[in-house]
C-alpha cells in the first residue's frame, strides 16, 4: 500500500470556487481523509454531475469524470456494477441531487450500490446565480422567487430513509473532523452511503447555517447523534430527544427519566426511529441532528450481480457462442 | 402462384408451387404469433426460405373481438431465396369476423380462406361490424372457402387430456396450424418436438396442443377440406446451418460476439421499450458469457450506467426505442465530449410521441445523425434484415472502440420481430476489433494526456481506472486539446470542435464503397437502408423479368457515408429512394451531393408491398 499525503490528492488545476466557498473546506476535509483512506489513488473515482460542487472532479488526483447534470448516481452505478474493485464517490448538489437528479438518487440508494454520495447542500442555486433550491426554506426570496418560495422543500436525511438507504449521515462544511469520521464511516459500509453535508454559499446564501456554527447558536442546535449513547443536547446537556407516539421530541432532561431518552441505534434495521430522528429538523432551523442516522449491513447490488455470474458459470459453464447460435434449432444446407 | 401443373380429379392431389403466402389472423389472445412461429420452424426445418412479418397491437389484451384487438402473423415460405414476407396472401386464415374484416383485403382473389366458422355468431359478427354473415351472404364468393369448427374439433381432442374450462378453446390454434401442415405438406415432427419441450412441465397442455394438432390435421385428411394440397420444394440456400431467428435475437447475440471479438465484458443498461426490449431479455439470459445486464430506472439511467462502464473499461450498450433515444440525448453528446465508446441501439418504431409501438417505421435518421446539441457528429449504421443485425451489431461495435465514440445502430420492428433463416457464421473466424486500454504514460515528462489522439484514427487513449499512474479526469466541458484540461479558448474550441468533425468523417476510409447490385447499367438506381431491403431487391427482380434495367445499392453506413456513394449517385440520371419515412435519406443526399434523387415514402405502420415499388420504378422508367 503506498503511503499518501493529502497533497498527493491535490491536482495542478486551479481551484475555481468563490473565495470563502464552503466547498474549500470540504475538498480538505476530502484530500486529508482520502490520504488514510487505505486506497491506492488508481482505484478511487469522482464522478460528479453539474453545480459549483461538481467541480470537485477536477481538484482531485484521482479518476474522475465531471458529467451532466442530475445524472452522477446513473453513471456511478454503471461504474460501481462494472467494477466492483473501485472505490466510487459521487459528488453533488441539493440542485443536482434533488431536482432534475432525484430519481437517480433514490434508485442508486434503494439498490445499494456501492457508492458514496456527498451531497453538499447550500439550500440554493450558485452557478446559475442564486435561484431557490429544493431545500431552500419556504418564503425565501430569491430572483426566481421575489415574492418568496411556495415550494415546499425536501429534508435529504429523511429523503434517502425513505428510500431505504443503507448509510444516511449528516455532516457540516466548517467541522472537518466530525466531516473526516462521517467520511471513514462511508467509507467503511459497504453499499450505498448518502452523505448531506452542509455547505455555505457565502456569495448567494451566507449564514444559512449559523444556527449550527455561530458560537451560541451551535451549543443550542447541534444534536450530535453517537451510537449506543442517549441522544441529549444543549448547554450542559439540558435537552434530550425521546420517542412519543412514533415521533422525535426535544424535551428538557430535567423532564424525563434517564430511560426515557432514545438511546440512538442506527443499526436499527427498520429505519423508522432514524426517520424519527430526521424529522427533528426539516432543515438547518433549532435543534438539527448531526451524525450517522442509518448504519445497516445488506448487500450491495454489484455484489448480487457478481454473484448471478459466478452462479450461472458454474451451472451452465462458461459462455460458448459456436453454442448459443445453434441454441434455437438448426438445420443444415449442402 | 406458378408453376400449376397438377390437374384435379375426385382425390386430392398435391400442387408444387415455388412459393406462396400465408396470413394467419384473430384475437391478441389467440395464439396468432405462436402459430405462426410453429409453422415457421416446421418451414425452415423442411428447408424452404422464408420470410417472416409478424402484427400485433400495442395492447396486451385489446378488446377481445374487436378491430383493434386484431393480431396476425404473414409468412413467405419459398423453394428460392425471397427477401420479404410477400405482399397480398394466398392464404388467410380468420380465426374470428373481426380477423376476416381486418384482413380480407389483401387476400389474393381466389385464394384460400379459412375460418373458425363458429366464431361467427352474432356478437363476434356485431363487435366486428358486419351487418349479415359474410360466410352465407355471398360476400366471399371469390375465395375458396374452407369452414372449420374449431371449437367443437379442440374440445374433442383435448376432452381426455386432463385440460378444462378455459383454457380447452386455448389450443384452437393448434387446430388451424393442424390444419396448414395438411394443406401444405408441412413435417409434423418440428412442432409436436416443440410441444413436448416447451409444456414438458405441463403434461396436460403439451397433450391437448397436439390433440388438437392432430384434430386438424385429420380434419383435412378426412373431409378433404380442400382437393388440392400444396407442397413448396426446399430451396437452394447457399451451403451451412442455417436457423431462424428474430432481428432482435441476432442483434443480442452480435453484440455478445462482438464482445468476444473485442475481448471485454459486455454492459447492457436499459430501460424497457417496444419493440427493444428482447435484446434485454437474450442478454440478461446469458450470464454465463459475463454479461452484465442493467434495468435502470429511466432511459437516461440506462445511458448513465452505460457511460459510466465505458468508463471503467467495459463494452458499453443502451438499446431503446425512439422516445427512450430522445431522453438519452444529452448523455449521448457528454459521451461525444468524453470521447468514450459507447453502443445506442434504436429499435425504430412509429412515432412521434408513443406513436405505433407495434409498428414499423425509419423515422430516426435524421434524429440519429442530428437528435443532439451542439456540433455533436457520430457514426451511425443501419441493420438491413435480421440476418444482417448480427454483422451490424459487430461493425457498430469495431466502430465504437476503434474510434472512441458512440454509435448509433439503427435497426426497426420488423427487423425486430421479423424472421429469416439465418445462415450461422463460423465464430472462430470473427474480426480481432480488441483495442488494448492505454497503461503507461504517454506524455513526455511521464504525465497522462487524455486527449493526445492517435495520429491514424484521430481517437484519444482508453486508460481505465484501476491503472496505476494514469489517474485523469474528464467531463462534459470542453477540453483542451492533448491535456484534456478544461479550456474556454477560441481557438481550442474550433480546433476540438473540428477534430471531433473530422474524428468521424476519416471513418469513411476505413469502410467499405457502396456496391452497386444488380444492373450497373442501368438509367436507375434504387438506393435504400434499413429494413426496406428486401422489398427494394425483390422489386429490383420483377423489374427484370419485365426485361427492364435496374441497379439498386444499400447503405450500412448513414454516418459517414461510404466515399465512393457521391460518384455512384452521380452514374445514373434516375434516383429512387424508397423510405419508410417523408424523404430522410433523400434529404440527405440531396443536401451533400445536389442529386435529383425521388422518393417512394410510406408512413403507415407496415413495410412496402414489392409491387409499390416495382409501380414506382416503373414510373420512373417510363417518364
Amino acid at each position: 500500500m503506498t503511503t499518501y499525503t493529502r497533497s498527493d490528492f491535490q491536482t495542478d488545476q486551479e481551484v475555481r470556487w468563490c473565495p470563502g466557498c464552503g466547498d474549500y473546506t470540504i475538498l480538505a476535509a476530502v484530500q486529508g481523509f482520502m490520504a488514510g483512506m487505505g486506497v491506492e489513488r488508481e482505484k478511487i473515482v469522482f464522478i460528479s454531475g453539474i453545480g459549483c460542487s461538481s467541480r470537485f472532479p477536477y481538484y482531485m488526483n484521482t479518476y474522475g469524470m465531471h458529467s451532466i447534470h442530475g445524472r452522477a448516481p446513473a453513471i456511478a452505478s454503471g461504474l460501481a456494477a462494472s467494477r466492483p474493485d473501485l472505490s466510487v464517490w459521487v459528488v453533488t448538489g441539493d440542485g443536482d441531487a434533488l431536482s432534475i437528479g432525484g430519481n437517480h438518487l433514490i434508485h442508486s440508494l434503494r439498490r445499494n450500490m456501492n457508492i458514496k454520495i456527498l451531497l453538499f447542500n447550500n439550500q440554493i442555486y450558485g452557478l446559475t446565480k442564486g435561484q431557490y433550491s429544493p431545500t431552500s426554506e419556504m418564503g425565501k426570496m430569491t430572483k426566481s422567487t421575489p415574492a418568496g418560495s411556495i415550494d415546499y422543500p425536501f429534508n435529504p436525511v429523511s429523503l434517502a430513509l425513505g428510500a431505504e438507504a443503507t448509510f444516511v449521515a449528516r455532516t457540516i462544511d466548517m467541522d472537518r473532523p466530525h466531516t473526516q469520521a462521517i467520511l471513514e464511516a462511508a467509507h467503511a459500509h459497504r453499499g450505498s452511503a448518502l452523505v448531506e453535508i452542509y455547505q455555505n454559499c457565502n456569495v448567494f446564501n451566507d449564514k444559512a447555517f449559523l444556527q449550527l456554527t455561530g458560537k451560541e447558536e451551535r451549543v443550542q442546535n447541534r444534536i450530535d447523534l453517537e451510537a449506543g449513547k442517549p441522544i441529549v443536547f444543549g448547554p450542559d446537556g439540558s435537552k434530550a430527544v425521546v420517542l412519543r407516539d412514533g415521533s422525535a421530541v426535544v424535551v428538557d432532561r430535567s423532564t424525563v427519566s434517564d430511560a426515557e431518552i432514545l438511546v440512538h441505534d442506527p443499526t436499527r434495521s427498520d429505519p423508522s426511529v432514524a426517520f424519527a430522528i430526521s424529522r427533528i429538523s426539516h432543515g438547518p432551523y433549532g435543534p438539527t441532528p448531526m451524525g450517522i442516522f442509518r448504519d445497516v449491513v445488506r448487500t450491495p447490488y454489484e455484489d448480487l450481480m457478481a454473484r448471478q455470474l459466478v452462479d450461472a458459470q458454474g451451472k451452465r459453464g462458461a459462455g460458448d457462442l459456436a453454442k448459443l447460435i445453434r441454441s434455437q434449432g438448426s438445420w443444415e444446407v449442402s | 402462384m406458378t408453376e400449376e401443373t397438377a390437374t384435379l380429379d375426385s382425390k386430392v392431389e398435391t400442387l408444387e408451387l415455388d412459393k406462396i403466402v400465408i396470413r394467419l389472423a384473430g384475437d391478441s389472445g389467440d395464439g396468432m404469433q405462436l402459430a405462426g412461429a410453429r409453422f415457421t420452424d416446421a418451414s425452415a426445418a423442411f428447408g424452404n426460405d422464408l420470410s417472416t412479418f409478424p402484427n400485433f397491437p400495442a395492447e396486451i389484451r385489446a378488446p377481445a373481438g374487436t378491430l383493434p384487438g386484431v393480431s396476425s402473423f404473414q409468412i413467405q415460405i419459398a423453394d428460392f431465396d425471397i427477401l420479404t414476407a410477400g405482399d397480398e396472401p394466398d392464404c388467410l386464415v380468420a380465426m374470428n369476423p373481426a380477423g376476416l374484416k381486418a384482413n380480407i383485403a389483401d387476400l389474393r382473389q381466389g385464394g384460400t380462406l379459412i375460418v373458425n366458422q363458429e366464431a361467427f355468431d352474432e356478437r363476434n359478427l356485431a363487435k366486428a361490424g358486419y351487418a349479415s354473415n359474410p360466410l352465407t351472404d355471398g360476400s366471399l364468393d371469390s375465395f375458396q372457402l374452407i369452414k372449420v369448427p374449431m371449437d367443437t374439433l379442440t374440445k374433442e381432442a383435448v376432452k381426455d387430456t386432463g385440460v378444462t374450462g378455459r383454457d380447452v378453446l386455448r389450443s384452437k390454434n393448434f387446430v388451424a396450424i393442424g390444419l396448414l401442415a395438411w394443406m401444405f405438406n408441412r413435417p409434423t415432427e418440428p412442432t409436436v418436438e416443440w410441444v413436448n419441450e416447451k409444456f414438458g412441465r405441463k403434461p396436460e397442455v403439451a397433450a391437448a396442443n397436439l390433440a388438437a394438432f392432430r384434430a386438424g390435421h385429420t380434419f383435412g385428411e378426412v373431409t378433404e377440406a380442400t382437393r388440392v394440397t400444396i407442397a413448396i420444394k426446399p430451396a437452394k440456400l447457399a451451403p451451412g446451418s442455417y436457423t431462424n431467428v428474430t432481428g432482435n435475437t441476432t442483434l443480442a447475440w452480435g453484440l455478445i460476439a462482438a464482445a468476444q471479438a473485442a475481448k471485454l465484458p459486455l454492459f447492457y443498461s436499459t430501460y424497457p421499450i417496444t419493440p427493444a426490449s428482447d435484446i434485454l431479455h437474450e442478454l440478461s439470459r446469458h450470464k454465463n458469457f459475463g454479461i452484465r445486464t442493467f434495468q435502470a430506472e429511466d432511459e437516461i439511467a440506462g445511458v448513465g450506467a452505460a457511460i459510466g462502464a465505458a468508463f471503467g473499461g467495459s463494452l458499453a450498450i443502451t438499446g431503446s426505442s425512439g422516445p427512450g433515444i430522445a431522453l438519452k440525448s444529452e448523455a449521448i453528446s457528454l459521451a461525444i465530449m468524453t470521447e468514450l465508446p459507447l453502443l445506442v441501439i434504436n429499435v425504430q418504431r412509429g412515432g412521434p410521441s408513443t406513436g405505433l409501438p407495434t409498428k414499423v417505421e425509419q423515422a430516426d435518421l435524421l434524429f440519429a445523425l442530428f437528435g443532439r446539441h451542439g456540433e455533436s457528429p457520430l457514426p451511425v449504421v443501419a441493420a438491413s434484415s435480421p440476418s444482417d443485425a448480427f454483422d451490424v451489431a459487430i461493425e457498430a461495435v469495431r466502430l465504437a472502440l476503434k474510434y472512441m465514440t458512440p454509435v448509433i445502430l439503427l435497426s426497426d420492428n420488423l427487423i425486430a420481430n421479423g424472421t429469416e433463416p439465418w445462415r450461422i457464421p463460423d465464430v472462430d473466424s470473427l474480426p480481432d476489433i480488441s483495442v488494448p486500454f492505454t497503461t503507461t504514460p504517454n506524455g513526455a515528462d511521464g504525465s497522462y494526456l487524455p486527449y493526445m489522439r492517435d495520429v491514424q484514427t484521430f481517437a484519444r487513449p482508453w486508460a481505465v481506472p484501476g491503472t496505476p499512474g494514469l489517474e485523469h479526469r474528464i467531463g462534459g466541458l470542453e477540453k483542451e486539446a492533448i491535456t484534456g484540461n478544461v479550456s474556454y479558448t477560441p481557438a481550442n474550441h474550433q480546433l476540438m470542435t473540428d477534430s471531433r468533425a473530422w474524428k468521424i468523417k476519416n471513418i469513411e476510409n476505413d469502410i467499405p464503397p457502396v456496391a452497386v447490385m444488380g444492373d450497373e447499367d442501368a438509367e436507375i438506381l434504387v438506393l435504400g437502408w434499413g429494413s426496406t431491403a428486401g422489398s427494394i431487391e425483390a422489386a429490383a427482380r420483377r423489374i427484370r423479368r419485365r426485361e427492364k434495367k435496374v441497379a439498386t445499392a444499400h447503405l450500412r453506413h448513414l454516418n459517414p457515408f461510404p466515399s465512393n456513394l457521391g460518384e455512384v449517385l452521380s452514374r445514373y440520371p434516375k434516383i429512387l429512394i424508397p423510405e419508410l419515412n417523408s424523404g430522410q435519406l433523400r434529404l440527405l443526399l440531396r443536401a451533400e451531393f445536389l442529386c435529383p434523387a425521388e422518393g417512394l415514402n410510406k408512413m403507415a405502420g407496415q413495410p412496402f408491398q414489392v409491387n409499390e415499388i416495382e409501380t414506382k420504378i416503373m414510373e420512373m422508367l417510363e417518364a
